[in-house]
């Protein structure tokens, strides 16, 4: 019964976000508070800032995300069916090997149009 | 792992919370006493291997740097830049921490000491890594600051990426045991996967080093380049949460290798019930093994540049793993583990006898897969590190081309002192 | 009974994190900070397959939605806004959006509310300690079901059809902005 784990996790959760807290509080009554208008600005290398904070995003990241998210969605396939592994036939393991070559094309194509390549 | 202790005299279901609250807290501390010792190690070792000392001036070896630098920390000013978002600035070097030290509780420690076997414990941790991932993009975003921002992107493109071989060499141990439970695959490992699956264990590591940040992948952080990347405006109390997010994150990694692939508490034929404190001790240790490669790597190797990075993984990473998947996927199936035929061989007396009195009948069972998938493994290997070597060699002819072959490098003559 | 309490409780947690981080996606100015409440609300969502019995759905959750969409989701916010600038995002529709979503709603709980007045009370599911149902047996069950061909194996494979194509479609968009 799962029940008894899950609550485990829930109180983990709970007791992870609480306890890298703690040292920063502590920290918040031991630091000396002595802010003034330099130590407040924005780095930039030791000069002050120039322009607008404004940056240029590739769109080269955007790709990436995409493959990303569409290799993550191929493993929510593939796990229940590599749980299964040791019970399946020849047809199952043909129907995923279709469906690895199928993404996998999709990946070659990326990689022949450049899109896997950081600009 | 409390559990089956308290349960008595309780109302049951208070027993459950209490004792998977103390369980959670001593789990989730394990992380942040590993901190103690991983920082002075580190620095140890890294001094060692340059041929200096390292620190020895905090306590006899150094032994009390860690607190030091705790200190340290604890009493710098924490300056939070003007504009930036505060709750977020605040929030992501904890979510940083919290993620890491989460994955300790799908570990199995032993037969019967794990925090949550959860039966879908393999995809749990990947899960809570990715929250790594978004605490980064949480403190690029936070500090209104346009070069941890770019840091921060570089930093998730690259982190993002080298989630995919991870995720398809993790699918390896889950096929042969056929269970996401962290516990289900080390109690499948009769003979530990990384004999079997080594390509896949070695994309594994590789991968999981990638996310962590450490080196030869360290340009997510890179200290010398663009000024520490994401974290640039953090200090104090809250950049030392960001370091220790990292040291923690490179064990886990070590400690979950050593689970999926090398075993985790079995140690052929020990690990048994009522031997948990054995367990305990072999998962410690053969995490320790690893981290000092992970060490070893970080002081001897260059870092590698961003699009060589990502060309690695796009290029060679993901494919690599996705035919090695195919290959295990077809070599796999035939050689099923028949534990009953195990059982029945032993019994029959013989060299399977002598064979599964010293290894255990899972021994017997599965050595036929383990053989098959390790062969076409080398295979394998030895392609890919072909096809590596025939790349490598492109490149250098082309650079060859255009500035012409490198001149040895006479040493300096001999001054005679 | 006391599994009963406790499941509330947790119900009543997540709802209100679904609900709230909703709520709050729709409603704040800083459109960064709705992706980030968008990560709350989907967090919630992924507790409530929890109670559901369906761990795995859970894990998947948090790893393609939280993991891979909300990043894209915010790498597609970067691409088209000027960054820094992000705080105002006026909306002046936002009385025809309260309409549709109260309809929708109204719609959607008569429709909950008429289909269960037959064989199954309204809230009988809340009853039963829904979590005894979960076994390791049900992940492989779906991983065969996944590729039988009597149930989804034609789904399995269009389905990574889909994908590819979406890959494909998404770098031949990208490409022609360039």
């Amino acid at each position: 019964m799962q029940t008894n784990e899950w609550v485990f996790v829930a109180i983990s959760i709970a007791v992870a976000f609480v306890l890298p807290a703690a040292p920063i509080v502590i920290a918040r009554f031991l630091q000396p508070r002595k802010p003034n208008k330099l130590k407040l600005e924005t780095y930039e290398c030791g000069v002050e800032t120039v322009g607008d904070a404004w940056v240029q995003f590739k769109v080269s990241y955007y790709l990436y995300a995409l493959i990303f998210l569409i290799f993550d969605i191929e493993m929510l396939f593939l796990f229940p069916w590599a749980v299964a592994y040791n019970q399946l036939g020849l047809f199952a393991l043909i129907m995923m090997t279709g469906f690895v070559v199928i993404l996998g094309v999709g990946l070659v194509y990326a990689w022949r149009k450049g899109a896997l390549d950081w600009q | 792992m409390v559990d089956f202790l308290v349960s008595s005299g309780w109302d049951k279901n208070l027993a459950v919370i209490v004792a998977s609250a103390l369980g959670a807290v001593a789990v989730s501390s394990l992380g942040l006493v590993w901190i103690l010792v991983s920082i002075w190690l580190e620095r140890k070792f890294a001094g060692r291997v340059q041929d200096r000392l390292g620190p020895n001036r905090t306590g006899p070896y150094g032994l009390f740097q860690t607190f030091a630098d705790v200190g340290k920390l604890l009493t710098k000013e924490d300056i939070t830049p003007a504009g930036a978002d505060k709750h977020i600035y605040n929030l992501a070097p904890i979510m940083a921490v919290a993620s890491v030290i989460l994955i300790f509780g799908v570990i199995p420690f032993s037969h019967n000491w794990i925090g949550a076997d959860l039966n879908v414990g393999a995809l749990y941790f990947v899960a809570v890594g990715s929250f790594a991932t978004l605490a980064v993009l949480l403190a690029g975003w936070a500090s209104n600051n346009k070069y941890a921002l770019l840091g921060a992107f570089r930093a998730i493109a690259a982190l993002i990426s080298y989630e995919v071989p991870m995720i398809l060499s993790l699918a390896v141990p889950v096929m042969l045991a056929g269970s996401m439970s962290m516990q289900d695959i080390v109690k499948g490992q009769s003979i530990a996967y990384v004999f079997a699956v080594p390509v896949s264990a070695l994309i594994f590591f590789i991968s999981q080093l990638a996310e962590v940040g450490r080196s030869p992948f360290d340009l997510i952080e890179a200290e010398s380049e663009i000024v520490a990347g994401f974290n640039i405006e953090y200090s104090g109390m809250k950049f030392a949460m960001f370091y220790a997010a990292e040291f923690i994150h490179a064990f886990v990694i070590c400690t979950l290798t050593a689970v999926l692939f090398f075993g985790g508490w079995r140690l052929f034929g020990f690990g048994t019930p009522g031997q948990e404190l054995m367990g305990w001790i072999t998962v410690w240790a053969k995490s320790f093994a690893l981290y000092i490669v992970v060490m070893l790597l970080r002081n001897t190797l260059p870092r590698i540049r961003i699009d060589q990075m990502m060309g690695f993984n796009w290029k060679f990473l993901v494919p690599l793993s996705l035919v090695n998947f195919l290959m295990v996927m077809f070599l796999a199936r035939p050689f099923t583990p028949d534990y009953a035929a195990a059982d029945a061989a032993v019994a029959a007396g013989g060299l399977a006898a002598v064979i599964g009195g010293i290894f255990g009948n899972g021994f017997i069972a599965e050595l036929p897969r383990t053989v098959v998938l390790l062969i076409a493994n080398i295979v394998l290997f030895w392609g890919a590190v072909s096809l590596l070597r025939r790349y490598g060699a492109a490149q250098r002819q082309l650079i060859e081309a255009r500035y012409g072959t490198p001149k040895a490098v006479a040493p300096a003559p001999a001054t005679g002192d | 009974m006391q599994v009963d309490v406790v499941q509330w409780l947790f119900f009543g947690m997540l709802s209100v994190l679904v609900i709230g981080g909703a709520l709050a996606v729709v409603t704040t100015r800083n459109i960064f900070h709705a992706a980030l409440w968008l990560i709350v609300s989907l967090f919630g969502v992924g507790g409530l397959y929890v109670l559901l019995a369906a761990p795995f759905l859970a894990a998947i959750q948090v790893l393609v939605y939280i993991g891979a969409i909300v990043i894209l989701i915010i790498f597609a916010i970067m691409l088209t806004r000027r960054l820094m600038g992000l705080r105002e995002v006026p909306n002046n529709q936002w009385p025809f959006g309260l309409a549709a979503a109260a309809i929708t709603f109204l719609v959607l709980s008569f429709g909950i509310i008429l289909s269960s007045s037959g064989s199954t009370p309204l809230f009988a599911s809340f009853r039963e300690p829904v979590l005894a149902a979960v076994t390791s047996d049900s992940l492989r069950d779906l991983g065969v079901a996944l590729v039988d061909p009597n149930q989804y194996a034609l789904p399995f494979i269009l389905a990574s059809v889909l994908l590819e194509a979406a890959m494909v479609g998404a770098i031949v968009l990208a490409r022609e902005e360039n």
